[in-house]
Parts: structure tokens; C-alpha cells; sequence
């Protein structure tokens, strides 16, 4: 696998240059489906080594931004910049990232999709699975099919998936949806963890109130943009972020 | 991991899925077998007729079933959208392309195993030409049918009705590859008239759309 | 702009109009066919339109996938519709030519299987470009037609093996041999009247998708109106 950095896809002097110690950048980054504009000119950076929380109602442009700095949904206008390079697929070997579908093989064991997904990261050893799988709480001598698993453990499964390969960023779309109140806390765990080991971590989620006193920030979002970046919960939740919500 | 590695590794995932699931091979070998009885119906020919247009039947036989593989196949990666999964990770497209090229081709080849023999039973077969040849021609054909299948396949991904646009998309394309692998199967089954021509014919076409498709695969992948 | 588009359009309903005088009056009748051959003004012009429009669109998609222009885009669209359009003419046009002529209404000769097999697959690339619920719709549909022209010379050649192993009916190769130059006359007039109107709706659906426009589906009479 070669990381090729080719050069920043623009010399326009309106672009927002990356700082050092940014993860993600955003320049003049809009997505148009049709007539829909899911984001509109959106400029923004992100530092490294922190937890960000990214609230806001449906549609506002959560996952379309998640996918966007995936490298998913090429932005229709702007660059997006991850690690210091606009071209994403080179840094794909640093990403880690969970969507809403689980993203596995239902036909298959725990370790054995994470084995085959560790092998798309060049990784032949055993190791990095066993340490993720304990990472987030499942057992690895476990064979039951995914199919037969809780949703709790599907996420957990998702989640390892994403760390296997030990990536510098984690990208989260909605990952305590519809899971138990215990796996939920366990997996805030380990994500705050995560940050504390020096990873960036992306969360979009709609329980604003598990990451409360966890996330270094709370982004919201509304109608394809950034409305507010704020360290503090209420203020986010009264700049238009949804109410916190106890169903999980 | 180097392209060869992660293919494999596909392969085997895909081989695996296959074996504990039996999706793909299920639905192949009935559809097949109920076009084979379909076509018994619809043409009742003696001894002597049924040699010049066995070949036909069998390849329209096996161009259905192929497409009821290679639906079944990339469905696989569609639920659970396991297919983002692959997307962000750093492993080169065409090793997907190639695995799931050759993960088609062996199924198919499976099924036209298992429905030769069927044929001949029920069209009272028995081959002029050398039986070898006709192997040549059934791996130059399954692999044109494959390999531009599998391709076109992932591109009905994104479409409505994906399974009926697969063989809308598919057919108009294979049509000479098609007529090559009649003909071929014809030439040898009768001893009339010579295959050569077309399995050269099938040969470049298998060499020039199998380029074709490696070119094109990473742009088709990663088109949202 | 607009007066570049009247004047095109203005050029191609004098083309077209005077085309069909020098087809269906002023030519001469020909000696075996009689009136009937008078198709052949059609058919032959339609086939050559609609294969330059095809070898534009597999150019245009493949300059769309190398620099992803929306314009290259918009003219590969139009160039397979308005192909389509002129390849249905010659395959209506033939059969009506060929029954009263010769006595049968198709034969599978390598020219014309060639020009159904175009007419299938550009069919399906528009079926195609109708249902994708892709963002990147015009990435597949250009692959979809580079495959598509690359298959036109394994057709042709498929097909003239097919015809060498199978004795195709005898007919004469068309009223070129010996033509009178009136015929020829009206024959390139019909060319030039198809290629006109080619040029104008393709011309009209490139200069729409200039940045900063967004292409809909065209309506001609709209065109006349609106300020370009």
C-alpha cells in the first residue's frame, strides 16, 4: 500500500489553508443531490485529539458531512483536507468508520469478518483483531453469525471493525442508535478512550447527553451548515441542537 | 497487502458466504433447470435437429442463470451496506472486481457442470466434435459472460429495479460474444464448419472487455 | 448566441425542406425499385447521422471520465438521444424499403444486426441514465457507453463470420453502382439537411449546460423565447 499525496487540488487564494495540528479542514465544501444542497459552503477545521460531537435535526447534513471527509460523497464544490492531504483514498489507512447499517457480513463470526476486514488494511495477523474485539467488550472465541447478534453487539462488532487497523480518526454515523443503555456507556468508553490515546473521534449522534462531560465539543448543525461549535452542552441544546433524549 | 493478497482473501470470503448461505447457486441451478425444461416444451426436436440448436439453448440457459448469480452475488454486499466498508478502506478496487469476477465464474461453472449432462439426457446429445473443445469454448464463454457481468453488475447497483437493469444493460453488449459461443458450441456439436474463428473471436473479446473492466472498475466503485 | 441558433435553425428547416424536394420529387425515379427506392434518402443519410453521433458520444465520455465536464455530459446525453432517434428512422425505414424490394422484410447481414445491436445499446444507456438513483449518474452512463462503441466492431465482425458460414439472400449492393448524379445530389443534401438538425438540437443541449445553468429537458419552443 503507498499513501501518494498528491498536491492540494487548488491554489485558489479563498481556500482555507490546513493548520498543523488539524485533522479535517473544510473549504467552501458543498454537496448538491439534484436541486438538494445537503451542505452549503461549509468551512470549517477540526484539531486532532479531540472527541466532537456533531448534533442536529434530520437533514440538517450530518451524515452527508460524515460521508463527505470519508471520502463517500466527493464534495460537489470546495476540498476537503484529512492529515494534510486533499486526497482522501491516501488517506484512507488512518480512517476508521461506522454508518448507520452495521456494515458486516451477517453469514459470518465476529472474528471472521473482522479478519477479512483487517486483511483490506494489510494487516495478516490475528492480533489486532483479538485486541479490538476485547477492546470493545465482545468475546472472540464467540461463533455465532452476526445475524444471530443483539443490536448491541452488532454495534460493539462495528466499532472494532473500525479500530482494527488503528486508525488516527474515527467517524461515527449515529452509533448508539437503538442500542442498549449499557453498551451505549460502554461504548462512550472506549471512545473516550480512543481521544485520550491521541485518536480524533466524529460522532453524529442524536443522544447528545451520553457524550455530555465526554466530548471536547458539540458541533451543530442546521440546514447544510455549521450553526454553532460549543464546549457546553446547554448552550449547544439551545442553539437548535435536538433535546437530549432518553431513548437509546 | 499486495492485490493478489487481498483477491484471494476475497475470494475466500466470498467462497465461504457462498458455501453457508447457498444463495447464489440455489436460485442458479432451479432457474436453469426450469429454462431447460421451458425450452424442452417449447422446441421438441428429433436426434438429428436437436445437435444444431442444442448450442443455443444451452448458452440462453446458462446467460439467465449467470445473471441470477450475479444479482445474487453483489446483493451480498448491499445489505448491511458492506460495500461502504470496502470503499474506505485503503484495498485496491480491482482486487474486489477480480474476486468477485472469479467467485462468479466458478459458480457458473458449477452450474454448467451440473446442467450438461441434463442437457444431454434430454436432448439425446452426443457431441461429433472432440469433447476438449468444447471446454476451450465453455471457459472463453463463462468468462465473457462473467466478467462483463460482474462489472456491469455493480453498476446496476445504483439503479432502480437493479435486477431487471443488470440484463438490460448486460445483454445488448454480450450479443456477439454470444453468437461466438453458439456458433462455437454448434461448429462442435454438429462437426460442421469450423469453431476456430470463434474462439478467437470470444479469446479478444474476453482479452479487450477484461481490460476494459480493469480500467474501469475504481471509477464505477467509488461513484457514490 | 440566439442569433447563432436562429440562424442554424433557419438553416436547417431550408436544408431539411429542400432536401425533401430533391428527395421525394426532384431526383429521378430509379429504373428497377421504382418510387419505393426513394426510402434510400432516408435510410442511408439517418445511418451515417446516427453512427457520427455515437462515435461523438463514446468521444464525449470518454473526455467526461477523464475531466469530469458537465458539459461533455449534456452533449453525450444529446447525442445518444437524438442517435437513437435517427438509428430508429433506418431500422422503420429498412424493412419498409427492403419488403416491397426484395421480399423480405429483415435479414441478419452484418450491417444491419450492427445497426440493431447500436440501437440496444444506446436504448439501454438511456434506460440507464432513467433509473440511476446514482449522485454520479453521468460517470456510469459514460462507462456504460464507452463499453458500448468498444462492442460495435466485435458485432461487425461477429456478424460477418456468421454471414460467411450462412448463405445470406442475394441483393444488390444498393443504387451507388452507376448512380445518376442527381440521385447522389439528393442523397448528400438529405446528409447535410440530418446533420444540420444533429448539430442544432446537440449544439442547443451544449450551449444550455454552460456553468451556471442547470439542463433540463429540452423544449424547443421555450428556446425561442428565453434569452440565452
Amino acid at each position: 500500500m503507498s499513501f501518494s499525496s498528491s498536491p492540494a487540488n487548488s491554489t485558489n487564494a479563498n481556500l482555507i489553508q490546513p493548520t498543523a495540528s488539524s485533522a479535517v479542514s473544510l473549504s467552501h465544501v458543498s454537496k448538491i443531490f439534484g436541486r438538494f444542497a445537503a451542505l452549503r459552503d461549509l468551512s470549517t477545521e477540526f484539531a486532532a485529539g479531540k472527541l466532537y460531537a456533531i448534533l442536529g435535526d434530520n437533514g440538517a447534513g450530518k451524515t452527508t458531512l460524515l460521508r463527505a471527509m470519508v471520502g463517500l460523497a466527493p464534495p460537489t464544490r470546495g476540498s476537503i483536507t484529512v492529515l494534510g492531504t486533499p486526497d482522501l483514498r491516501a488517506a484512507t489507512a488512518e480512517i476508521g468508520y461506522i454508518a448507520h447499517p452495521s456494515l458486516l457480513y451477517e453469514d459470518m463470526s465476529g472474528m471472521e469478518n473482522l479478519r477479512y476486514f483487517a486483511a483490506l488494511y494489510g494487516i495478516r495477523d490475528d492480533r489486532p483483531c483479538q485486541h479490538a474485539i476485547h477492546a470493545v467488550g465482545l468475546d472472540p472465541a464467540l461463533t455465532r453469525r452476526v445475524g444471530q447478534y443483539s443490536q448491541g453487539m452488532r454495534q460493539r462488532l462495528s466499532l472494532a471493525r473500525a479500530l482494527v487497523h488503528d486508525p488516527k480518526i474515527l467517524f461515527l454515523d449515529e452509533p448508539f442508535s437503538n442500542v442498549d443503555v449499557v453498551s451505549a456507556r460502554e461504548m462512550v468508553h472506549v471512545l473516550a478512550h480512543m481521544r485520550d490515546l491521541g485518536k480524533t473521534v466524529f460522532i453524529v449522534t442524536h443522544q447528545a447527553a451520553l457524550l455530555q462531560g465526554v466530548a471536547d465539543e458539540f458541533v451543530c448543525m442546521a440546514a447544510g451548515q455549521i450553526s454553532a461549535r460549543t464546549r457546553d452542552l446547554p448552550v449547544a441544546q439551545e442553539r437548535g441542537a435536538p433535546p437530549a433524549s432518553t431513548r437509546v | 497487502m499486495s492485490l493478489a493478497e487481498i483477491t484471494r482473501v476475497s475470494l475466500a470470503k466470498d467462497l465461504r458466504l457462498e458455501w453457508r448461505s447457498k444463495d447464489a447457486i440455489n436460485s442458479m441451478l432451479f432457474f436453469a433447470l426450469l429454462v431447460v425444461v421451458i425450452f424442452s416444451f417449447s422446441f421438441d426436436p428429433t436426434a438429428e435437429e436437436s445437435r444444431h440448436i442444442a448450442g443455443g439453448l444451452i448458452w440462453v440457459a446458462f446467460l439467465f442463470a449467470a445473471v441470477v448469480a450475479l444479482n445474487q452475488t453483489w446483493a451480498r454486499e448491499l445489505r448491511n451496506q458492506v460495500l461502504d466498508a470496502y470503499r474506505v478502506s485503503p484495498a485496491p478496487a480491482n482486487a474486489l472486481f477480480i474476486s468477485k469476477a472469479v467467485g462468479n465464474f466458478i459458480f457458473v461453472a458449477v452450474l454448467e457442470t451440473l446442467m450438461a449432462p441434463l442437457f444431454m439426457v434430454f436432448y439425446n446429445l452426443r457431441s461429433i466434435g472432440p469433447a476438449y473443445e468444447l471446454v476451450v469454448v465453455a471457459i472463453l464463454a463463462t468468462w465473457a459472460l462473467v466478467a462483463n457481468g460482474t462489472f456491469f453488475a455493480a453498476m446496476s447497483i445504483r439503479t432502480r429495479s437493479r435486477e431487471v437493469m443488470l440484463p438490460l444493460i448486460l445483454f445488448p453488449i454480450s450479443i456477439p460474444a454470444l453468437l461466438a459461443m453458439v456458433s462455437a458450441t454448434t461448429a462442435i456439436l454438429t462437426g460442421e464448419g469450423s469453431a476456430r474463428f470463434w474462439v478467437v473471436l470470444l479469446a479478444v473479446y474476453d482479452v479487450v472487455f477484461t481490460t476494459v473492466c480493469l480500467l474501469l472498475f475504481e471509477t464505477v466503485l467509488h461513484a457514490e | 448566441m440566439r442569433r447563432l441558433f436562429v440562424i442554424l435553425a433557419l438553416l436547417t428547416f431550408g436544408l431539411l425542406t429542400f432536401a425533401l424536394y430533391e428527395g421525394v420529387v426532384a431526383a429521378p425515379t430509379e429504373q428497377t425499385m421504382g418510387e419505393v427506392q426513394r426510402i434510400f434518402y432516408y435510410h442511408v443519410p439517418s445511418a451515417v447521422t446516427a453512427f457520427t453521433l455515437f462515435l461523438i458520444n463514446f468521444v464525449v465520455s470518454i473526455i467526461y471520465l477523464a475531466r469530469r465536464s458537465p458539459r461533455a455530459d449534456a452533449l453525450a446525453v444529446s447525442t445518444a438521444e437524438v442517435g437513437v432517434v435517427f438509428c430508429t428512422v433506418v431500422l422503420v425505414t429498412g424493412p419498409l424499403w427492403a419488403r416491397p424490394v426484395w421480399g423480405i422484410w429483415w435479414t441478419w447481414d452484418a450491417r444491419l444486426t450492427s445497426t440493431l445491436l447500436l440501437w440496444l445499446i444506446y436504448v439501454s444507456y438511456l434506460i440507464l441514465r432513467r433509473y440511476s438513483t446514482s449522485g454520479q449518474t453521468p460517470v456510469i452512463a459514460a462507462v456504460l457507453a464507452v463499453f458500448g462503441f468498444l462492442d460495435v466492431p466485435f458485432v461487425y465482425l461477429a456478424n460477418r463470420l456468421f454471414r460467411t458460414q450462412h448463405p445470406q439472400p442475394v441483393y444488390f449492393g444498393g443504387p451507388g453502382s452507376g448512380a445518376d448524379p442527381r440521385m447522389t445530389f439528393a442523397l448528400l443534401m438529405n446528409m447535410a439537411a440530418f446533420f444540420a438538425f444533429a448539430a442544432l438540437v446537440c449544439g442547443c443541449a451544449f450551449a444550455w449546460s454552460a456553468p451556471g445553468r442547470t439542463l433540463k429537458k429540452l423544449r424547443p419552443w421555450k428556446l425561442c423565447c428565453c434569452r440565452m
